[in-house]
């Protein structure tokens, strides 16, 4: 038995459990676990299992082509990394961005916590908690009943309507052809929804596959397509032109009604399905409280969504900036992403190596090489790995802390970072939640708290967005359509030499870009992300990540089906392509290996 | 084999009429723009077929294209996953895990050989013995490859397993590698595009579901129903190119009324896509609509061909009719010669009506000065 310094005891001795790929995630991802005789989870290890290089293909670019490298570190989030990458080049460069584009940016960047939340919960995470098999033995009356119970505004509620989903079901899995649902774990005692509840949310499952596919046309409109919508360093590149020549070739009365009445989409669906369903599943689930990890102890945010262009200071972002270590709610402390000593990234447990053993690294300063070899105690072979030895290197995933502590990012931290600091929105609906659920705070931190923060969040995305729809068009009513600013595009306005950085809140946690620019070129170009921090394997001093913390403890009904594993770890929407983008402009040459 | 329910067993028994199973038909033909002596081909088609098992695999990705495909209109992503294929194992949607997954995908092989359609995303690494990128332990390419020994064909989605993408930019440091280049024996269908677009890739597949063959495929590989025409020939802002109006910067007068973007930087001219006909999610848009110049996502290499703000060629004085034939010779090096020369003719009747262009020449020598 371990203790480890950030408190929590860690025990290899039980059975190993290995899984592998983890899926229902972005990206790809391994974990490993020993279970006791109990079935409890006494230890974890968890892996990122690809690595891309993205940072060094940068190197020497333009920097106002980088949003576009960067927004393809991740698809599903698309777009978060292009805003955290044109802000960084703003903030490098001195550029200020017009009003209707701060208005612009944050309708998309909302548009895609909403979707993101959206599809996260209904098709990555809810299989986790929904058995869709057993929605074959519900009434559907029973289960009209119960829809129209937990939301009385959702139109589609009738017994028939379920019925007919329900024979849908019936038809896809009395084919044989069980596609997706192959092979799940649908007669794991882990899941505890009577069928009419299972029903309800596999219905939803498939509504919300038809929805996600109209909220992201906001990012359609004023980026030209989605995933990988397009952005600009000074603004955004739709012109606005309300009722002139050629309106009807810009942002025009037309498109924005249209964006308008997404958002109202956007608002219904989030109140009359996602917020109920997450609450109805949620009582069902209310004893299962495991998975709070880090949660309770170390969470931070760098905060988001500026009322005014150009202005990061906290009081004036919508969504909260802030980090609090060891649980202690009565301070919140201010992360200042600048600043070389809060900030820094070790690899001593990562295939990355520094020269020197337990030195951690600013972005700014970043260096890395990639060094990919398994430990000792590993078990298989270099290219067929059965264990991990996680005594040494064992992950492509860094290891990011803040003064030293691994924190937990995302929904769930900026709620708690919120909570704290008495926002007020987000304040009257955690307490609102607890009260409908009768629960008490400490629930929060869990893997529920978790899945219940992040419907929370899209309910006051929706709100936000509907705010900056609003801003946008009385701003137009003014008189001022600029949506660029462009005195700085060209590079022989900048200065010889120039550093930056961009933050945002992505769907996952704090994202943050960090670039250094040399005679109009990208000289180092450094992402730390939400993943990289959740994911992160140990340092030097043994403190484990979010991910790890979080799966102790845990009671597996049956070890060798990994139900409460991936719960958990979805609990966190995890983004690999994200997290092991990572390797520095300074990195020596790679070694090339032959090909197989 | 077990008794699989052919396509049609499978809209009747969701409660779908022959009538609308017929209009159903009618709309797939008219989306593949085909005539309607195909209608009766489409409906016999569907009626015989089986539900065609399709294994989806991922290497070295964003998930954008996973992400595009559930963003599909027609047919709806839903319809395509419960009625149209089996998709038996995707990393990124199965509900199975660990060994179940590989479990999952190991029975599809087995069960389905030479049967099954293989779709992949991303892209094998093959530095570092191929472990920049490891499934089940064991490096993609190894998954890849079992994968596509068995496949009927192969589906390359995406600029990623297409033509290797962004982590395959200069300098590739993982040498990442595109699918045609590790798989040699099998046919491969390339989607690209980052992501392609959604009906694009629902198109592809309901055409060879439908026609039981692959698709027509130009020299690279790709669709030509989708890829045989460039951005800019179908492109509305085209009238503009051909008058010689062009946006001058970011947000000016010349933006707001929607002129060509050519001078920003737009690679529509090089890009082989559908983004101007199709567009975007339902239709709504496509980049030049909404005001940024196309980045040539669908073309081999789009990443190393300059900034995405450089414009085609490196003339000044675009649209002076001396300089037309540098159009010609300077246009990047993947220009074919047929497009450079439509470049260059266009601009010499851009040069005749002498408009904005050459003010735009003098103002772009000023501030070059």
């Amino acid at each position: 038995m371990v203790a480890t310094p950030n408190g929590f005891n860690l025990d290899n001795s039980g059975r190993r459990i290995v899984v592998d790929p983890v899926t229902r995630i972005e990206g790809h991802m391994r974990c490993e676990v020993n279970v006791d005789d109990q079935g409890i989870i006494r230890n974890a290890v968890s892996t990122g299992t690809m690595w891309r290089g993205l940072e060094v293909i940068l190197k020497g670019r333009d920097p106002r082509d980088a949003w576009a490298f960067t927004e393809r570190i991740c698809g599903v989030c698309t777009g978060t990394h292009a805003l955290t990458s044109v802000r960084a080049v703003e903030d490098a460069l001195g550029i200020s961005i017009p009003d209707n584009a701060n208005s612009i940016r944050n309708m998309m960047q909302l548009n895609l916590q909403i979707h993101d939340h959206v599809v996260h919960f209904y098709h990555l995470h809810a299989l986790d908690w929904v058995n869709p098999v057993n929605a074959l033995r519900a009434d559907p009356k029973a289960t009209s009943e119960l829809q129209q119970k937990v939301s009385p505004s959702h139109p589609l509620s009738s017994p028939g309507y379920f019925r007919d989903v329900q024979n849908r079901l019936k038809k896809f899995v009395e084919s044989g052809q069980l596609g997706l649902f192959k092979n799940g774990y649908w007669d794991n005692p882990a899941y505890l929804l009577p069928p009419e509840a299972d029903l309800m949310a596999t219905t939803h499952y498939l509504e919300a596959l038809d929805l996600q596919k109209e909220i992201v046309k906001v990012h359609t409109i004023f980026g030209g397509k989605n995933p990988h919508p397009n952005w600009l360093v000074g603004g955004v590149p739709c012109p606005i032109n309300i009722d002139g020549v050629g309106a009807v070739g810009a942002i025009n009365m037309e498109r924005l009604n249209l964006v308008s009445s997404i958002i109202d989409q956007c608002i219904q669906f989030t109140n009359n399905v996602y917020l109920p369903d997450v609450v109805a599943i949620g009582g069902f689930y209310r004893n299962w409280l495991y998975g709070g990890g880090l949660s309770s102890k170390s969470v931070m945010a760098y905060g988001d969504i500026p009322e005014h262009p150009n202005d990061f200071s906290p009081g004036q972002l919508h969504l909260p900036r802030g980090a609090i270590i060891n649980g202690n709610l009565e301070e919140v402390h201010d992360v200042d992403p600048r600043d070389p000593e809060q900030v820094q990234e070790f690899v001593d447990h990562s295939w990355y190596a520094y020269g020197e053993p337990g030195r951690g690294l600013h972005p700014w300063d970043g260096v890395t090489e990639p060094r990919y070899e398994l430990g000792p105690n590993a078990k298989g072979t270099r290219t067929n790995i059965l264990e991990l030895d996680e005594a040494a290197k064992y992950s492509w995933i860094k290891a990011p802390r803040w003064k030293g502590h691994a924190m937990e990012v995302g929904p769930l931290a900026r709620y708690i970072v919120g909570y704290a600091k008495g926002h007020e929105d987000i304040k009257n609906q955690v307490e609102g939640l607890l009260r409908t659920m009768t629960l008490p705070v400490s629930a929060l931190f869990s893997t529920l708290g978790r899945t219940a923060a992040r419907a929370l969040e899209a309910e006051y995305c929706c709100r936000l967005q509907k705010h900056f729809f609003d801003k946008l068009i009385t701003n137009v009513k003014n008189g001022d359509s600029s949506t660029a600013n462009v005195e700085k595009w060209e590079p022989r306005t900048w200065p010889k030499e120039a550093k930056g950085v961009g933050m945002t809140e992505a769907p996952r946690g704090a994202l943050g870009h960090w670039i250094r620019i040399k005679d109009g070129r990208i000289e180092n170009y450094q992402c730390v992300v939400p993943t990289t921090w959740n994911g992160s394997p140990r340092d030097a001093a043994g403190n484990i990540g979010a991910f790890e913390a979080s799966l102790l403890d845990t009671k597996m009904e049956r070890p060798e089906e990994p139900v409460e594993i991936l719960r958990t770890l979805h609990s966190f929407d995890p983004c690999l392509a994200c997290s092991t983008h990572v390797l520095s402009p300074d990195g020596q040459e790679l070694t090339t290996v032959k090909v197989r | 084999m077990p008794q699989i329910e052919t396509f049609y067993d499978v809209m009747r028994r969701q409660g779908i009429t022959r009538r609308s199973f017929m209009k159903y038909c009618s709309l797939t033909a008219a989306a593949l723009g085909l005539g309607p002596s195909f209608v009766p081909k489409i409906a016999h088609a569907m009626e015989t077929k089986p539900r065609t098992p399709v294994i989806w695999v991922h290497g070295l990705e964003c998930t954008c294209c996973s992400e595009s495909f559930i963003r599909a209109a027609h047919p709806l992503a839903k319809d395509v996953v419960l009625s149209m294929i089996s998709l038996d194992y995707d990393d990124t949607l199965m509900a199975a895990a660990g060994h179940q997954a590989e479990a999952a995908l190991m029975d599809t092989i087995e069960k389905y050989k030479g049967n099954y359609i293989l779709a992949v995303e991303g892209n094998p690494p093959l530095n570092e013995d191929g472990m920049y990128c490891i499934i089940g332990g064991k490096p993609f390419v190894e998954q890849l490859k079992m994968a596509a020994e068995h496949a009927k064909a192969i589906i390359s989605w995406g600029a990623c397993a297409s033509y290797g993408c962004v982590q395959a930019a200069a300098p590739n440091p993982t040498r990442a590698t595109p699918v045609h280049k590790v798989i040699l024996d099998k046919p491969i269908i390339k989607v690209p595009g980052c992501p392609p677009i959604a009906e694009v890739m629902t198109g592809v597949i309901t055409y060879m579901l439908t026609f039981d063959r692959l698709p027509e495929l130009d020299r690279q590989g790709r669709p030509a129903m989708f890829y045989s025409q460039r951005i800019h020939d179908k492109c509305y802002r085209r009238p503009h190119f051909d008058a010689g109006q062009f946006v001058e910067a970011w947000d000016d007068d010349y933006a707001k009324k929607g002129y060509c973007l050519y001078k920003m930087g737009c690679k529509g001219p090089t890009t082989y896509n559908a983004c101007s006909t199709v567009r975007w999610n339902e239709g709504v848009s496509f980049p030049i609509q909404s005001g940024h110049g196309c980045i040539g996502c669908s073309e081999d290499g789009f990443w190393d061909q300059g900034s995405f703000y450089d414009r085609l060629t490196k003339i000044k004085q675009f649209g002076v009719e001396a300089n037309a034939d540098t159009i010609g010779l300077t246009a990047v090096g993947a220009l074919g010669a047929g497009v450079a020369a439509h470049i260059a003719a266009t601009a010499l009747k851009s040069a005749q009506k002498k408009s904005q262009a050459a003010n735009a020449a003098k103002t772009d020598e000023k501030t070059e000065a």
